[in-house]
């Protein structure tokens, strides 16, 4: 994708970046329970990673995702030998995922959401005052 | 020509909806990690386009990099209650100054009616 062209621009991709963030933590916490029999096969939170995208002729800057990410959180051991997934020591891997973290991430970014529609339908309402205008 | 009809509005006006953009490219971009957040010095920005700078270069001279409250661990300068409360301001502003711009032309108007 190009560079944003106008203020509508800007704000479309940082909604976009944020439902990309949303989706990730709502993943996360519907994956919370997932159990695997090693601990490379456990479950890791994933993560979109922001980065700015400037377009240096209007000076406007939006977001895009420029990468999800596995987070570096470590699998829960839990003995649990009658498992059908248990490993040979009678281990079961469990997600390391938290979900108070996952929660805080989809209150702030519903948040920076609800921020980006404010400050369109702001720019928006200013914009129709000066076509509108005569 | 329109220079000479709105003054100062004119070009006012489009310097507060320049404003507005990196505002909201700031509201955009509060959770990319590293991002600075700018803003326009509107009082440099204005005397530059007044002094005979372009648009472009008056808004380039006038960009500032904000300082932060309070600096976060991943580089990111975006402080939400600021941008919004800048971009709140910055709206009204340009309200006043589109109802100045718009006196102007009914003024105008009135005059070359003859009413």
């Amino acid at each position: 994708m190009g560079a944003p062209v106008n203020l509508f621009d800007v704000v479309q991709r940082g909604m976009s970046a944020q439902m990309v963030r949303m989706n990730a933590a709502a993943s996360n916490l519907a994956n919370s329970g997932t159990v695997a029999s090693s601990e490379q096969e456990a479950y890791r939170a994933l993560r979109p990673v922001f980065q700015q995208e400037l377009d240096s002729s209007t000076g406007l800057s939006s977001v895009r995702v420029a990468e999800v990410r596995k987070a570096d959180t470590a699998a829960v051991r839990r003995h649990d030998p009658d498992h059908p997934l248990a490993d040979e020591n009678g281990d079961v891997w469990e997600s390391g995922v938290d979900e108070n973290t996952e929660m805080v991430e989809i209150m702030e970014s519903a948040r920076q959401y609800q921020n980006l529609v404010e400050a369109m339908n702001t720019a928006k309402q200013l914009m129709l005052e000066t076509i509108r205008s005569k | 020509m329109s220079e000479r009809l709105f003054g100062i509005h004119g070009a006012a006006l489009e310097l507060r909806s320049q404003r507005m953009g990196l505002l909201t490219s700031n509201i955009a971009n509060a959770a990319t990690p590293g991002y600075r957040a700018r803003d326009i010095d509107f009082n440099a920005a204005l005397a530059a386009r007044l002094g005979g700078a372009k648009q472009s270069e008056a808004v380039e001279l006038a960009t500032r990099y904000r300082v932060p409250t309070m600096a976060s661990l991943d580089g990111n300068t975006v402080e939400l209650a600021n941008e919004q409360l800048a971009f709140a301001q910055n709206a009204v502003a340009y309200s006043a100054t589109l109802s100045f711009v718009a006196s102007r032309v009914q003024t105008v108007t009135r005059a070359l009616k003859g009413e």
